[in-house]
């Protein structure tokens, strides 16, 4: 299972990209595994306001359908509009294939996500259970 | 004579003795005395099969049908003809038997069948994709609304008052527990007042759910509608007749969303009212929102073409919470009728049924106008059927008109109970339609 350095994540499976005061927002490689063939990612919409922990959108594969929490404040500023002609990048990149973009309200929230040494330990410890 | 229990006293003495007790009262004892019947059931003497079969018939030929007595009511159930190879097929038990698919092991043929209906209500409509129907066409309009109401922001939905009040009624009670207001957009001369529509359409109109021919039988004029209600982030709903869909133009042309219509003139018998079956299609853009269920074509480990259930993400048995509505079910068995009368008729077919009905409707209004007793209500282009103005109330002229062996029209009501919609299909022959007028000559 890849965990990509430099990125934060969440016990839900999410990875955050900051840059600045953006926040790229995609699905880990365990997450895109045990979902396995995505067939249809639900984008959200450019100026969408969500507050922390909202669903921002949907994620399909041929076995169910999974939610996306948004792990910080924000407004999304940008989405990846090539995943409506190819979800299936999602499984073939998780970490290259980011869903959507928010502006943070409030970079202090970054406090509550995992770092990849811990992330990695996480999915350890999920393992272990 | 057999008195229809097969248990012999012999037979209950031994079930008896098995449970231990003395006497078949001894199994109602839990039962309260008060709730107890205390004498047996006045329901006669045991009678024959022929006996029986008599005393049924004398019944049913107490109602009237499309088959003994000329029909022309319409006003949302039509008499049109259904093809004899309907029935056969329909009763086979291989389709009779099976419940509305739901579960992966429901047979290829079922599945088969779903989709070719699903097909042909694409190609009617000219949307891109349709579900596997849904209850009927009330429910079709309500899951829409449902729909835009779901994915639109916005605190109301647009209905033209043209549209037939059943639907009315069904969209309004749904959208009731959506927090939706129904706001009607008002007629004018029979059909929807369409400067009254921009003047009260605004950004917080969810959808715009107009139905042509409407429940006037007039053909709506939809000229700009989708360009005005898109401006507004809304959808377009159109509500259309299966047969008219033959020869007028699709919801597609008019640039509708989301098309619904009620399915059962498309060889299914007006039944007394239902069940009936609700067609929905929609724009591939909203193709993972429709509710219901879908079929999609595929192929199987050996390669070969195969049916399955599909986009099941949308339905309540995978995400029950974020399911698109809480629909689970299809009706089955009259979307198979509507796909065999379709594969029937062909294309040529139901361009001539609905060529059929238009003109019949047409020769009828003509000779009724002529009779100098019925007046003209509107002068607007209309499909199978129109609407009149009596010298007396309509509800009165149906009961004379049923006196003298005819089923008359849709009598409205408040201030248009001097009003009539009267409907004729294909099936009316010309023999029908100049006794009517005969009749009403002499009646009012």
């Amino acid at each position: 299972m890849k965990v990509a350095k430099g990125l934060l994540y969440t016990k839900d499976h999410e990875w955050v990209r900051v840059e600045g005061n953006k926040a790229y927002i995609g699905i880990s490689d365990f997450a895109q595994e045990a979902m396995g063939d995505i067939v249809y990612v639900e984008l959200p919409e450019i100026d969408e306001e969500f507050e922390q922990e909202d669903t921002l959108c949907a994620i399909e594969s041929v076995k169910a359908a999974n939610d996306i929490f948004l792990p910080l404040t924000g407004k999304v500023v940008e989405v990846n509009e090539a995943l409506e002609e190819e979800p299936e990048a999602v499984n073939e990149d998780p970490y290259k294939n980011w869903i959507a973009c928010v502006e943070m309200a409030d970079e202090s929230q970054l406090k509550d996500l995992m770092n990849a040494v811990a992330y990695e330990e996480f999915l350890a410890e999920a393992e272990e259970e | 004579m057999f008195p229809y229990i097969p248990n012999t006293d012999e037979d209950v003495r031994v079930m008896l003795d098995r449970l231990g007790i003395s006497d078949v009262d001894q199994l109602f004892s839990d039962i309260p005395q008060a709730l107890r019947l205390t004498e047996l059931l006045s329901i006669g003497a045991p009678k024959s099969e022929i006996e029986i079969r008599k005393m049924m018939h004398k019944l049913a030929d107490q109602n009237l049908s499309g088959y003994g007595t000329p029909c022309f009511l319409g006003a949302g159930a039509y008499d049109h003809t259904v093809p004899a190879i309907i029935s056969p097929l329909v009763q086979r038990s291989e389709y009779l038997t099976s419940y509305t698919p739901y579960q992966p092991e429901i047979s290829q043929g079922t599945l088969q069948v779903i989709f070719e209906f699903q097909t042909m209500i694409c190609q009617l409509t000219g949307m891109a994709v349709s579900n596997a129907s849904l209850y009927d066409g009330p429910s079709a309009a309500a899951e829409a609304a449902m729909m835009s109401a779901g994915i639109n922001k916005g605190s109301k939905i647009l209905i033209s008052a043209t549209l037939n009040p059943e639907v009315k009624e069904v969209v309004k009670t749904y959208m009731r527990f959506r927090s939706i207001e129904v706001v009607e957009i008002p007629e004018k001369d029979g059909h929807t007042d369409l400067k009254a529509m921009n003047e009260i359409l605004d950004a917080e109109a969810v959808a715009v759910l107009i139905q042509s021919p409407n429940f006037y039988g007039v053909v709506e004029n939809l000229e700009g509608v989708s360009e005005a209600v898109h401006k507004q982030k809304a959808h377009f709903i159109m509500m259309q007749d299966p047969i008219s869909l033959a020869i007028l133009k699709t919801p597609a042309d008019w640039g509708a969303d989301i098309a619904i219509g009620e399915g059962q003139p498309l060889g299914n018998t007006i039944s007394f009212g239902g069940p009936h079956l609700g067609f929905i299609g929609v724009t591939k853009k909203l193709m993972r929102k429709l509710p219901g269920r879908i079929v999609g074509e595929t192929v199987d480990l050996d390669g070969k073409r195969a049916f399955t259930l599909t986009l099941q993400a949308r339905e309540q048995h995978i995400r029950r919470g974020k399911a698109t509505s809480n629909i689970c079910s299809n009706q089955a068995i009259n979307a198979l009728i509507a796909t065999i009368y379709m594969a029937t008729m062909g294309k040529e077919g139901l361009v001539e049924v609905a060529g059929q009905s238009a003109k019949r409707a047409a020769y009828l209004r003509k000779q009724l106008l002529a009779t100098g007793k019925v007046k003209a209500v509107n002068d607007q282009p209309f499909f199978r059927e129109f609407v009149v103005e009596l010298p007396k109330s309509a509800k009165e002229v149906n009961q004379l008109l049923l006196e003298n062996g005819l089923i008359g029209g849709y009598a409205l009501t408040g201030d248009r109970e001097n009003q009539m919609i009267l409907c004729a299909t294909e099936k009316r022959t010309k023999d029908e339609m100049d006794h009517l007028v005969r009749v009403m000559e002499a009646i009012l």
